[in-house]
Protein backbone atom coordinates (compact mmCIF):
# COMPACT_ATOMS: atom_id res chain seq x y z
CA UNK A 1 0.00 0.00 0.00
CA UNK A 2 3.19 2.14 0.83
CA UNK A 3 4.78 1.55 -2.07
CA UNK A 4 1.96 2.53 -4.50
CA UNK A 5 1.39 5.56 -2.78
CA UNK A 6 5.21 6.72 -2.59
CA UNK A 7 5.57 5.44 -7.01
CA UNK A 8 2.26 6.68 -7.85
CA UNK A 9 3.06 10.23 -6.37
CA UNK A 10 6.53 10.38 -8.23
CA UNK A 11 4.80 9.31 -11.41
CA UNK A 12 4.29 12.92 -12.72
CA UNK A 13 8.07 13.74 -12.44
CA UNK A 14 8.51 11.98 -15.50
CA UNK A 15 6.05 13.48 -18.04
CA UNK A 16 8.08 15.29 -20.52
CA UNK A 17 7.10 18.74 -20.88
CA UNK A 18 8.63 21.45 -23.32
CA UNK A 19 10.64 23.94 -21.41
CA UNK A 20 11.94 26.72 -23.68
CA UNK A 21 15.46 28.24 -22.75
CA UNK A 22 16.04 29.95 -19.29
CA UNK A 23 17.70 33.62 -20.04
CA UNK A 24 18.09 35.21 -16.78
CA UNK A 25 18.29 38.50 -16.55
CA UNK A 26 21.92 40.19 -16.55
CA UNK A 27 22.24 42.12 -13.46
CA UNK A 28 24.82 45.02 -13.85
CA UNK A 29 27.43 45.49 -11.33
CA UNK A 30 25.96 48.74 -9.75
CA UNK A 31 22.45 46.99 -9.12
CA UNK A 32 24.11 43.61 -7.66
CA UNK A 33 25.54 45.77 -5.36
CA UNK A 34 23.32 48.49 -4.23
CA UNK A 35 19.44 47.09 -5.13
CA UNK A 36 17.30 44.46 -4.13
CA UNK A 37 16.89 41.68 -7.18
CA UNK A 38 14.45 42.27 -10.14
CA UNK A 39 10.85 41.50 -10.19
CA UNK A 40 10.45 38.85 -12.46
CA UNK A 41 6.85 36.65 -11.86
CA UNK A 42 7.72 33.46 -11.50
CA UNK A 43 4.43 32.43 -13.93
CA UNK A 44 6.76 34.28 -16.73
CA UNK A 45 10.27 33.62 -16.39
CA UNK A 46 12.71 35.28 -18.62
CA UNK A 47 13.80 33.02 -21.81
CA UNK A 48 15.61 33.07 -24.91
CA UNK A 49 12.54 32.20 -27.67
CA UNK A 50 10.45 34.27 -25.07
CA UNK A 51 12.40 37.65 -25.40
CA UNK A 52 12.79 36.59 -29.00
CA UNK A 53 8.91 36.87 -29.25
CA UNK A 54 8.48 39.98 -27.44
CA UNK A 55 11.01 41.62 -28.99
CA UNK A 56 9.32 40.38 -32.54
CA UNK A 57 5.69 41.68 -31.48
CA UNK A 58 7.75 45.06 -30.28
CA UNK A 59 8.73 46.22 -33.93
CA UNK A 60 5.85 44.39 -35.29
CA UNK A 61 3.04 47.18 -36.46
CA UNK A 62 0.52 43.73 -36.69
CA UNK A 63 -0.43 44.62 -32.98
CA UNK A 64 -2.15 47.78 -34.46
CA UNK A 65 -5.49 47.48 -35.97
CA UNK A 66 -4.57 48.64 -39.38
CA UNK A 67 -0.80 47.29 -39.47
CA UNK A 68 0.39 50.78 -39.30
CA UNK A 69 1.84 51.41 -35.38
CA UNK A 70 4.08 49.18 -32.94
CA UNK A 71 5.45 49.72 -30.07
CA UNK A 72 8.70 50.93 -31.65
CA UNK A 73 6.99 53.89 -33.25
CA UNK A 74 6.50 55.76 -30.06
CA UNK A 75 9.69 53.57 -28.22
CA UNK A 76 12.43 54.14 -30.67
CA UNK A 77 15.80 52.46 -29.34
CA UNK A 78 17.59 55.74 -30.33
CA UNK A 79 15.42 57.61 -27.91
CA UNK A 80 15.90 55.20 -25.14
CA UNK A 81 12.42 53.87 -26.28
CA UNK A 82 10.61 56.99 -26.14
CA UNK A 83 9.96 59.26 -28.88
CA UNK A 84 11.17 63.22 -29.65
CA UNK A 85 7.33 64.28 -29.31
CA UNK A 86 5.67 66.57 -26.78
CA UNK A 87 2.24 63.42 -28.17
CA UNK A 88 2.34 60.57 -29.71
CA UNK A 89 -0.20 60.37 -32.59
CA UNK A 90 -2.06 56.79 -32.63
CA UNK A 91 -3.31 55.00 -35.95
CA UNK A 92 -6.33 57.31 -36.26
CA UNK A 93 -4.20 60.70 -36.07
CA UNK A 94 -5.88 61.57 -32.71
CA UNK A 95 -2.90 62.15 -29.92
CA UNK A 96 -2.80 61.28 -26.59
CA UNK A 97 -2.41 63.81 -23.47
CA UNK A 98 0.57 62.49 -21.89
CA UNK A 99 4.90 62.20 -23.00
CA UNK A 100 5.79 59.04 -24.06
CA UNK A 101 7.73 57.18 -21.54
CA UNK A 102 11.28 55.51 -21.73
CA UNK A 103 11.49 52.26 -21.41
CA UNK A 104 14.78 50.86 -19.51
CA UNK A 105 15.26 48.84 -15.62
CA UNK A 106 11.25 48.35 -15.71
CA UNK A 107 12.19 45.12 -13.74
CA UNK A 108 13.45 47.38 -10.93
CA UNK A 109 9.98 48.93 -10.59
CA UNK A 110 9.75 47.35 -7.29
CA UNK A 111 6.03 48.62 -6.67
CA UNK A 112 5.22 47.68 -10.32
CA UNK A 113 3.03 50.46 -10.84
CA UNK A 114 3.47 51.44 -14.81
CA UNK A 115 2.45 54.23 -16.92
CA UNK A 116 2.75 57.71 -15.37
CA UNK A 117 -0.26 57.82 -13.24
CA UNK A 118 0.12 54.39 -12.33
CA UNK A 119 -2.89 52.92 -13.19
CA UNK A 120 -1.31 49.00 -14.12
CA UNK A 121 -0.02 46.61 -12.18
CA UNK A 122 2.49 44.91 -13.28
CA UNK A 123 4.39 44.57 -16.64
CA UNK A 124 2.26 42.07 -17.94
CA UNK A 125 -0.42 44.09 -18.10
CA UNK A 126 1.12 47.24 -18.88
CA UNK A 127 0.94 45.86 -22.73
CA UNK A 128 -2.61 45.44 -22.77
CA UNK A 129 -3.77 49.15 -22.77
CA UNK A 130 -1.59 50.45 -25.71
CA UNK A 131 -3.24 48.06 -28.14
CA UNK A 132 -6.57 49.08 -27.63
CA UNK A 133 -6.33 52.45 -26.63
CA UNK A 134 -8.32 54.39 -29.00
CA UNK A 135 -5.66 56.95 -29.32
CA UNK A 136 -2.94 54.33 -29.73
CA UNK A 137 -3.14 51.38 -31.93
CA UNK A 138 -7.17 51.08 -31.58
CA UNK A 139 -7.49 47.23 -32.02
CA UNK A 140 -9.43 44.68 -30.15
CA UNK A 141 -7.97 41.37 -28.92
CA UNK A 142 -9.37 38.92 -30.25
CA UNK A 143 -8.93 40.83 -34.03
CA UNK A 144 -5.19 40.08 -32.66
CA UNK A 145 -5.40 37.03 -31.75
CA UNK A 146 -6.97 36.36 -35.17
CA UNK A 147 -4.28 37.82 -36.38
CA UNK A 148 -1.51 36.47 -35.17
CA UNK A 149 -2.49 32.92 -34.77
CA UNK A 150 -3.23 33.23 -39.15
CA UNK A 151 0.13 34.48 -39.61
CA UNK A 152 2.53 32.19 -40.93
CA UNK A 153 5.31 32.73 -38.40
CA UNK A 154 3.82 33.35 -34.98
CA UNK A 155 2.13 30.39 -33.81
CA UNK A 156 5.33 28.71 -33.93
CA UNK A 157 7.19 31.13 -32.01
CA UNK A 158 4.38 30.65 -29.35
CA UNK A 159 5.07 26.93 -29.12
CA UNK A 160 8.63 27.75 -28.32
CA UNK A 161 8.37 30.58 -26.73
CA UNK A 162 5.47 29.08 -23.90
CA UNK A 163 5.03 25.61 -25.13
CA UNK A 164 1.64 26.00 -27.30
CA UNK A 165 0.69 27.42 -30.47
CA UNK A 166 -2.76 28.95 -29.48
CA UNK A 167 -2.19 32.52 -28.86
CA UNK A 168 -4.25 34.82 -26.73
CA UNK A 169 -3.58 38.19 -25.70
CA UNK A 170 -2.00 37.47 -22.29
CA UNK A 171 0.57 35.50 -23.72
CA UNK A 172 1.14 38.40 -26.28
CA UNK A 173 1.67 40.49 -23.53
CA UNK A 174 4.08 38.14 -21.18
CA UNK A 175 6.19 37.85 -24.06
CA UNK A 176 6.42 41.65 -24.67
CA UNK A 177 7.37 42.26 -21.07
CA UNK A 178 9.76 39.15 -21.37
CA UNK A 179 11.56 41.53 -23.87
CA UNK A 180 11.58 44.88 -21.94
CA UNK A 181 12.76 43.36 -19.04
CA UNK A 182 15.81 42.84 -20.37
CA UNK A 183 16.18 46.67 -21.93
CA UNK A 184 18.55 47.66 -19.05
CA UNK A 185 20.52 50.66 -18.98
CA UNK A 186 23.43 50.69 -16.58
CA UNK A 187 26.72 52.02 -18.72
CA UNK A 188 26.63 55.87 -18.45
CA UNK A 189 29.58 57.90 -17.53
CA UNK A 190 28.49 58.26 -14.38
CA UNK A 191 27.82 54.25 -13.69
CA UNK A 192 31.66 53.90 -14.91
CA UNK A 193 33.04 56.69 -12.73
CA UNK A 194 31.57 54.91 -10.10
CA UNK A 195 32.73 51.54 -11.26
CA UNK A 196 36.58 53.39 -11.07
CA UNK A 197 36.69 53.51 -14.81
CA UNK A 198 35.67 57.24 -15.72
CA UNK A 199 36.58 60.37 -13.94
CA UNK A 200 34.35 63.22 -13.74
CA UNK A 201 35.13 66.69 -15.01
CA UNK A 202 35.10 69.36 -11.96
CA UNK A 203 31.76 70.67 -13.73
CA UNK A 204 29.61 67.17 -13.62
CA UNK A 205 31.29 66.51 -9.88
CA UNK A 206 30.08 70.15 -8.67
CA UNK A 207 26.58 69.12 -10.63
CA UNK A 208 26.69 66.19 -8.64
CA UNK A 209 27.02 67.74 -5.37
CA UNK A 210 24.36 70.52 -6.28
CA UNK A 211 21.86 67.10 -6.70
CA UNK A 212 22.77 65.64 -4.17
CA UNK A 213 22.83 68.73 -1.38
CA UNK A 214 19.43 69.52 0.23
CA UNK A 215 20.03 73.28 0.37
CA UNK A 216 20.75 73.68 -3.72
CA UNK A 217 19.23 71.50 -5.70
CA UNK A 218 18.38 68.62 -3.06
CA UNK A 219 17.23 66.18 -6.22
CA UNK A 220 18.18 63.16 -4.25
CA UNK A 221 15.28 62.54 -2.15
CA UNK A 222 13.26 61.76 -5.58
CA UNK A 223 15.63 61.16 -8.37
CA UNK A 224 18.10 58.47 -6.75
CA UNK A 225 21.76 58.87 -5.88
CA UNK A 226 24.97 56.71 -6.36
CA UNK A 227 23.07 54.64 -3.90
CA UNK A 228 20.09 54.04 -5.96
CA UNK A 229 21.30 54.42 -9.31
CA UNK A 230 17.71 53.69 -10.75
CA UNK A 231 17.80 57.72 -10.46
CA UNK A 232 14.09 57.63 -9.56
CA UNK A 233 12.43 56.19 -6.74
CA UNK A 234 9.41 55.28 -8.54
CA UNK A 235 6.79 56.69 -6.34
CA UNK A 236 4.30 59.63 -7.37
CA UNK A 237 4.75 63.61 -6.41
CA UNK A 238 3.36 66.58 -7.96
CA UNK A 239 6.68 68.73 -8.21
CA UNK A 240 4.49 71.97 -8.63
CA UNK A 241 3.99 72.56 -12.55
CA UNK A 242 0.63 74.09 -12.19
CA UNK A 243 -1.65 76.49 -10.09
CA UNK A 244 -4.62 74.69 -11.24
CA UNK A 245 -4.35 71.06 -11.86
CA UNK A 246 -6.28 70.18 -14.83
CA UNK A 247 -4.38 66.36 -15.27
CA UNK A 248 -5.04 64.45 -12.26
CA UNK A 249 -2.39 62.06 -12.54
CA UNK A 250 -2.35 59.41 -9.94
CA UNK A 251 -5.55 61.20 -8.57
CA UNK A 252 -8.00 59.86 -11.39
CA UNK A 253 -6.33 56.42 -10.22
CA UNK A 254 -7.28 56.24 -6.52
CA UNK A 255 -10.01 59.04 -6.49
CA UNK A 256 -7.87 60.62 -3.19
CA UNK A 257 -8.32 64.23 -4.07
CA UNK A 258 -4.87 64.24 -2.19
CA UNK A 259 -3.32 62.69 -5.09
CA UNK A 260 -4.47 64.90 -7.55
CA UNK A 261 -1.55 65.89 -9.93
CA UNK A 262 0.84 63.46 -8.92
CA UNK A 263 2.65 61.36 -11.74
CA UNK A 264 5.86 59.21 -11.64
CA UNK A 265 9.31 59.99 -10.74
CA UNK A 266 10.58 59.84 -14.26
CA UNK A 267 14.22 58.32 -14.36
CA UNK A 268 17.07 60.77 -14.95
CA UNK A 269 18.81 58.12 -16.79
CA UNK A 270 19.19 59.05 -20.79
CA UNK A 271 17.71 62.50 -20.69
CA UNK A 272 20.21 63.10 -23.41
CA UNK A 273 18.00 61.33 -25.92
CA UNK A 274 14.64 62.03 -24.02
CA UNK A 275 13.51 65.04 -24.48
CA UNK A 276 10.81 66.72 -23.81
CA UNK A 277 10.66 66.53 -20.85
CA UNK A 278 7.55 66.05 -17.66
CA UNK A 279 4.47 63.93 -18.10
CA UNK A 280 3.01 66.57 -20.80
CA UNK A 281 6.28 67.12 -22.36
CA UNK A 282 6.19 70.54 -21.51
CA UNK A 283 9.81 70.98 -21.18
CA UNK A 284 11.60 70.99 -23.99
CA UNK A 285 15.35 71.49 -22.73
CA UNK A 286 16.83 70.45 -19.45
CA UNK A 287 17.51 73.69 -19.17
CA UNK A 288 14.21 74.81 -19.02
CA UNK A 289 13.30 71.80 -16.89
CA UNK A 290 16.53 72.96 -14.11
CA UNK A 291 14.96 76.21 -14.32
CA UNK A 292 11.33 74.98 -13.62
CA UNK A 293 12.90 73.65 -10.01
CA UNK A 294 14.74 77.12 -9.41
CA UNK A 295 12.03 79.76 -10.25
CA UNK A 296 9.31 78.03 -11.64
CA UNK A 297 7.41 76.07 -8.92
CA UNK A 298 3.51 76.87 -8.55
CA UNK A 299 2.26 76.06 -5.33
CA UNK A 300 -1.08 73.98 -5.18
CA UNK A 301 -2.76 71.95 -2.72
CA UNK A 302 -1.01 68.76 -3.29
CA UNK A 303 2.22 70.03 -4.15
CA UNK A 304 5.00 67.84 -2.58
CA UNK A 305 6.92 69.40 0.49
CA UNK A 306 10.35 68.19 -0.67
CA UNK A 307 9.26 71.27 -3.71
CA UNK A 308 10.99 73.87 -1.30
CA UNK A 309 11.10 77.66 -0.80
CA UNK A 310 7.94 77.70 -3.40
CA UNK A 311 6.69 81.34 -2.28
CA UNK A 312 10.37 82.29 -4.14
CA UNK A 313 9.65 79.81 -6.75
CA UNK A 314 12.21 77.45 -6.02
CA UNK A 315 15.69 76.72 -5.14
CA UNK A 316 17.40 79.80 -6.79
CA UNK A 317 20.09 78.09 -8.21
CA UNK A 318 22.74 80.21 -9.53
CA UNK A 319 23.93 80.28 -13.10
CA UNK A 320 27.16 78.35 -12.29
CA UNK A 321 25.09 75.54 -10.41
CA UNK A 322 22.36 75.01 -13.17
CA UNK A 323 24.97 74.80 -15.95
CA UNK A 324 27.30 72.32 -13.61
CA UNK A 325 23.84 70.77 -12.52
CA UNK A 326 23.16 70.40 -16.14
CA UNK A 327 26.92 68.85 -16.71
CA UNK A 328 25.96 66.21 -14.04
CA UNK A 329 22.57 64.78 -15.22
CA UNK A 330 23.98 64.17 -18.74
CA UNK A 331 26.55 61.65 -17.26
CA UNK A 332 23.64 59.36 -16.75
CA UNK A 333 23.35 59.05 -20.36
CA UNK A 334 24.26 55.64 -21.84
CA UNK A 335 25.27 55.75 -25.02
CA UNK A 336 25.53 51.95 -25.27
CA UNK A 337 22.24 51.54 -24.25
CA UNK A 338 20.73 53.21 -27.50
CA UNK A 339 23.49 51.69 -29.97
CA UNK A 340 23.14 48.08 -28.10
CA UNK A 341 21.53 45.34 -30.60
CA UNK B 1 5.29 -7.05 14.14
CA UNK B 2 6.79 -5.92 10.55
CA UNK B 3 3.11 -4.63 9.60
CA UNK B 4 2.73 -3.00 12.86
CA UNK B 5 6.25 -1.36 12.40
CA UNK B 6 5.37 1.03 9.65
CA UNK B 7 1.81 2.30 11.17
CA UNK B 8 3.48 2.93 14.85
CA UNK B 9 5.97 4.89 12.93
CA UNK B 10 3.47 7.03 11.25
CA UNK B 11 1.28 7.22 14.31
CA UNK B 12 4.10 8.79 16.13
CA UNK B 13 5.11 10.80 13.34
CA UNK B 14 1.67 12.60 13.29
CA UNK B 15 1.84 13.11 16.84
CA UNK B 16 4.94 14.64 16.69
CA UNK B 17 4.19 16.91 13.85
CA UNK B 18 0.38 18.55 15.78
CA UNK B 19 2.60 19.05 19.46
CA UNK B 20 4.30 22.52 17.90
CA UNK B 21 0.78 24.04 17.73
CA UNK B 22 0.64 24.23 21.03
CA UNK B 23 2.59 27.43 21.84
CA UNK B 24 2.47 27.97 25.77
CA UNK B 25 5.40 27.49 27.25
CA UNK B 26 7.80 27.77 24.14
CA UNK B 27 11.16 26.87 24.27
CA UNK B 28 11.89 29.94 21.92
CA UNK B 29 9.88 32.68 22.12
CA UNK B 30 8.97 34.02 19.14
CA UNK B 31 9.27 38.34 19.35
CA UNK B 32 6.86 40.83 17.52
CA UNK B 33 7.09 44.77 17.30
CA UNK B 34 3.62 46.41 16.29
CA UNK B 35 3.81 49.83 16.03
CA UNK B 36 1.06 52.52 16.60
CA UNK B 37 1.07 56.03 16.29
CA UNK B 38 -1.01 59.33 17.74
CA UNK B 39 -1.10 62.70 17.80
CA UNK B 40 -1.59 63.45 21.78
CA UNK B 41 -3.19 60.64 22.26
CA UNK B 42 -6.09 60.64 18.89
CA UNK B 43 -4.74 57.74 16.87
CA UNK B 44 -2.84 58.45 13.45
CA UNK B 45 -2.92 55.83 10.96
CA UNK B 46 -2.46 56.80 7.29
CA UNK B 47 -5.90 57.36 6.37
CA UNK B 48 -5.59 60.68 8.38
CA UNK B 49 -2.77 62.26 6.80
CA UNK B 50 -3.04 64.88 3.84
CA UNK B 51 -5.61 67.39 5.87
CA UNK B 52 -4.15 69.82 7.93
CA UNK B 53 -5.86 68.69 11.61
CA UNK B 54 -3.23 68.60 14.03
CA UNK B 55 -1.39 71.57 16.02
CA UNK B 56 2.24 71.32 17.15
CA UNK B 57 3.45 73.06 20.53
CA UNK B 58 4.24 76.04 19.05
CA UNK B 59 0.44 76.53 17.56
CA UNK B 60 1.34 75.54 13.98
CA UNK B 61 -2.12 73.84 12.77
CA UNK B 62 0.10 71.26 10.05
CA UNK B 63 -0.78 67.82 8.07
CA UNK B 64 1.14 64.82 7.53
CA UNK B 65 1.83 63.43 3.96
CA UNK B 66 4.66 61.10 4.85
CA UNK B 67 6.42 59.18 8.01
CA UNK B 68 8.93 56.68 7.71
CA UNK B 69 11.74 55.82 10.39
CA UNK B 70 13.81 53.18 10.97
CA UNK B 71 14.37 50.89 13.96
CA UNK B 72 17.15 48.09 14.59
CA UNK B 73 18.90 46.68 17.22
CA UNK B 74 16.17 45.20 19.21
CA UNK B 75 17.78 43.85 22.51
CA UNK B 76 17.15 41.78 25.62
CA UNK B 77 19.23 42.15 28.43
CA UNK B 78 18.96 39.67 31.92
CA UNK B 79 19.88 40.91 34.87
CA UNK B 80 23.50 39.13 35.13
CA UNK B 81 24.30 41.50 32.10
CA UNK B 82 23.79 38.75 29.32
CA UNK B 83 22.13 40.52 26.24
CA UNK B 84 20.40 38.84 23.38
CA UNK B 85 20.44 41.25 20.21
CA UNK B 86 17.91 40.06 17.39
CA UNK B 87 18.93 40.75 13.75
CA UNK B 88 17.44 42.77 11.50
CA UNK B 89 15.68 46.29 11.42
CA UNK B 90 12.79 48.05 10.18
CA UNK B 91 11.77 50.51 8.28
CA UNK B 92 8.40 51.49 9.28
CA UNK B 93 6.42 53.22 6.53
CA UNK B 94 3.35 54.66 7.75
CA UNK B 95 2.60 56.39 4.61
CA UNK B 96 1.95 52.96 2.70
CA UNK B 97 0.78 51.36 5.98
CA UNK B 98 3.69 48.78 5.26
CA UNK B 99 6.09 47.34 7.94
CA UNK B 100 3.36 48.27 10.98
CA UNK B 101 4.67 44.91 12.28
CA UNK B 102 7.74 43.80 12.49
CA UNK B 103 8.97 40.10 13.55
CA UNK B 104 13.12 39.15 13.62
CA UNK B 105 13.93 35.68 12.63
CA UNK B 106 15.67 35.41 16.04
CA UNK B 107 13.82 33.97 18.47
CA UNK B 108 14.37 34.19 22.15
CA UNK B 109 14.38 31.60 25.58
CA UNK B 110 11.81 32.48 28.45
CA UNK B 111 12.79 34.16 31.09
CA UNK B 112 13.24 37.56 33.21
CA UNK B 113 14.40 40.23 31.53
CA UNK B 114 15.65 43.49 33.27
CA UNK B 115 14.74 45.90 30.15
CA UNK B 116 13.84 44.98 26.35
CA UNK B 117 15.43 47.92 24.31
CA UNK B 118 15.66 49.16 20.29
CA UNK B 119 17.28 51.60 18.79
CA UNK B 120 15.80 54.26 16.59
CA UNK B 121 17.90 54.60 13.56
CA UNK B 122 20.89 52.91 13.00
CA UNK B 123 23.97 52.72 15.12
CA UNK B 124 27.18 54.04 13.77
CA UNK B 125 28.42 50.87 13.23
CA UNK B 126 24.86 49.47 11.25
CA UNK B 127 24.81 52.90 9.71
CA UNK B 128 28.30 53.11 8.16
CA UNK B 129 29.38 49.33 7.31
CA UNK B 130 26.59 48.03 5.51
CA UNK B 131 24.97 48.66 2.49
CA UNK B 132 21.78 47.84 2.69
CA UNK B 133 19.79 46.81 -0.91
CA UNK B 134 16.35 47.45 0.54
CA UNK B 135 16.77 50.88 2.58
CA UNK B 136 18.83 51.80 -1.17
CA UNK B 137 16.04 51.12 -3.15
CA UNK B 138 13.82 53.13 -0.96
CA UNK B 139 15.44 56.19 -1.43
CA UNK B 140 16.76 55.87 2.14
CA UNK B 141 20.80 56.48 2.26
CA UNK B 142 22.37 59.92 3.14
CA UNK B 143 24.09 62.02 0.79
CA UNK B 144 27.84 61.48 1.19
CA UNK B 145 28.74 65.13 1.66
CA UNK B 146 26.38 64.79 4.97
CA UNK B 147 28.66 61.69 5.92
CA UNK B 148 26.52 58.84 4.27
CA UNK B 149 24.58 56.59 5.87
CA UNK B 150 20.96 56.44 6.03
CA UNK B 151 18.23 58.39 7.44
CA UNK B 152 16.41 57.49 10.50
CA UNK B 153 13.28 59.32 9.93
CA UNK B 154 11.34 61.16 7.23
CA UNK B 155 8.31 62.98 8.34
CA UNK B 156 6.91 65.28 6.18
CA UNK B 157 3.44 67.69 5.76
CA UNK B 158 2.30 70.80 4.70
CA UNK B 159 1.27 73.71 7.50
CA UNK B 160 0.29 76.84 7.71
CA UNK B 161 2.36 79.49 8.17
CA UNK B 162 2.97 82.74 9.89
CA UNK B 163 1.25 84.68 6.70
CA UNK B 164 -1.45 82.23 6.44
CA UNK B 165 0.24 80.14 3.82
CA UNK B 166 0.31 76.74 3.17
CA UNK B 167 3.30 75.67 2.89
CA UNK B 168 5.67 72.52 3.09
CA UNK B 169 7.84 70.89 6.01
CA UNK B 170 10.49 68.80 5.75
CA UNK B 171 11.75 66.57 8.86
CA UNK B 172 14.31 64.11 8.62
CA UNK B 173 16.58 63.21 10.98
CA UNK B 174 19.87 61.62 10.03
CA UNK B 175 23.66 61.60 11.98
CA UNK B 176 23.91 65.36 12.82
CA UNK B 177 26.99 66.59 11.08
CA UNK B 178 28.33 70.17 11.10
CA UNK B 179 30.28 71.22 7.96
CA UNK B 180 31.05 74.52 8.84
CA UNK B 181 34.54 74.05 9.28
CA UNK B 182 37.28 72.40 7.38
CA UNK B 183 36.67 68.84 9.05
CA UNK B 184 33.39 67.60 9.30
CA UNK B 185 32.24 67.50 13.14
CA UNK B 186 29.84 64.65 14.29
CA UNK B 187 27.03 63.84 17.01
CA UNK B 188 25.42 61.13 17.30
CA UNK B 189 21.52 61.23 17.15
CA UNK B 190 20.08 57.60 17.29
CA UNK B 191 18.80 56.76 20.84
CA UNK B 192 17.76 53.88 22.72
CA UNK B 193 14.37 53.35 23.29
CA UNK B 194 13.80 51.54 26.52
CA UNK B 195 10.66 49.47 27.38
CA UNK B 196 11.51 48.09 30.43
CA UNK B 197 11.35 44.61 32.01
CA UNK B 198 9.86 41.67 31.17
CA UNK B 199 9.16 37.88 31.61
CA UNK B 200 8.56 36.10 28.81
CA UNK B 201 6.85 32.88 29.20
CA UNK B 202 5.03 32.69 25.49
CA UNK B 203 5.50 33.94 21.77
CA UNK B 204 5.41 37.78 22.82
CA UNK B 205 4.29 41.02 20.94
CA UNK B 206 4.98 44.32 22.32
CA UNK B 207 2.93 47.24 21.50
CA UNK B 208 4.68 50.16 20.87
CA UNK B 209 3.33 53.98 20.05
CA UNK B 210 5.16 56.94 18.60
CA UNK B 211 3.36 60.19 19.50
CA UNK B 212 3.62 62.34 16.59
CA UNK B 213 3.12 65.77 18.81
CA UNK B 214 6.73 65.17 21.08
CA UNK B 215 9.04 65.51 17.90
CA UNK B 216 7.46 69.30 17.98
CA UNK B 217 7.45 69.61 21.89
CA UNK B 218 9.78 68.79 24.62
CA UNK B 219 12.51 70.05 25.72
CA UNK B 220 12.39 72.21 22.02
CA UNK B 221 9.23 74.14 21.04
CA UNK B 222 9.44 73.87 17.28
CA UNK B 223 8.83 76.84 15.37
CA UNK B 224 8.07 75.28 12.00
CA UNK B 225 8.19 79.06 10.49
CA UNK B 226 12.02 78.95 10.96
CA UNK B 227 12.58 75.18 10.79
CA UNK B 228 11.08 73.90 7.80
CA UNK B 229 13.06 72.60 5.03
CA UNK B 230 16.51 71.65 4.62
CA UNK B 231 17.29 70.40 7.91
CA UNK B 232 19.36 67.68 7.29
CA UNK B 233 22.43 69.84 7.25
CA UNK B 234 21.43 71.56 10.05
CA UNK B 235 23.55 70.38 13.12
CA UNK B 236 21.45 72.17 15.64
CA UNK B 237 18.41 71.22 14.24
CA UNK B 238 19.50 67.24 14.21
CA UNK B 239 20.50 67.88 17.81
CA UNK B 240 17.21 69.54 18.38
CA UNK B 241 15.36 66.34 17.30
CA UNK B 242 17.33 63.97 18.96
CA UNK B 243 16.44 65.93 21.85
CA UNK B 244 12.56 65.99 21.24
CA UNK B 245 13.18 62.44 20.28
CA UNK B 246 13.56 61.28 23.60
CA UNK B 247 9.69 61.17 24.42
CA UNK B 248 8.67 59.99 21.30
CA UNK B 249 8.01 56.20 22.05
CA UNK B 250 6.15 54.50 24.65
CA UNK B 251 4.99 51.02 25.49
CA UNK B 252 1.46 50.57 25.27
CA UNK B 253 1.02 46.84 26.17
CA UNK B 254 3.22 43.54 26.26
CA UNK B 255 0.65 40.69 24.94
CA UNK B 256 1.65 36.72 25.01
Amino acid sequence: MLLFFFCASCSNENVDTYVPTPSPLQIPQLFQNNLLTPVVPQDNPQTIEGIALGKKLFFDPILSADNTQACVDCHAQENAFTDTDQFSDGIDGFFGKRNSMPLFNLAWNYDEKFFWDGRVFSLEHQAFQPVTDPLEMHNTWPQVEQKLQQHSEYPNLFEQAFGTSTIDSSLVSKAIAQFERTLISSNSKFDQHLLGEATLTTKELNGFNVFMDETKGDCFHCHGSDKNPLWTDNIFHNNGLDVTIIDLGLGEVTGDPADNGKFKTPSLRNLAFTAPYMHDGRFATLDEVINHYSEGLQNSPTIDPLMKKVDQGGVQLSAQDKADLKAFLLTLSDYHFIDNN
Amino acid sequence: MQKIFPILFFSLLTLLSCGTDNDDNVSQAIVTFNFSHNWDGVAVTNSNFNTIQYTNANGEELSITKLRYLISNITFQKSDGETIVLDGYNLVDVTNNANLTFSPTTTIPPGSYSNVSFTFGFNNEDNYNNNYADLNAASWSVPGMLGGGYHYMQLEGRFINDIMTQTGYVFHAIRAVDNTGATQVFEDTFFEVDLGEVTITNNVTFEINMNIAEWFKNPNTWDLNVLNNMLMPNFNAQMMMFQNGQDVFSLNAVNQ
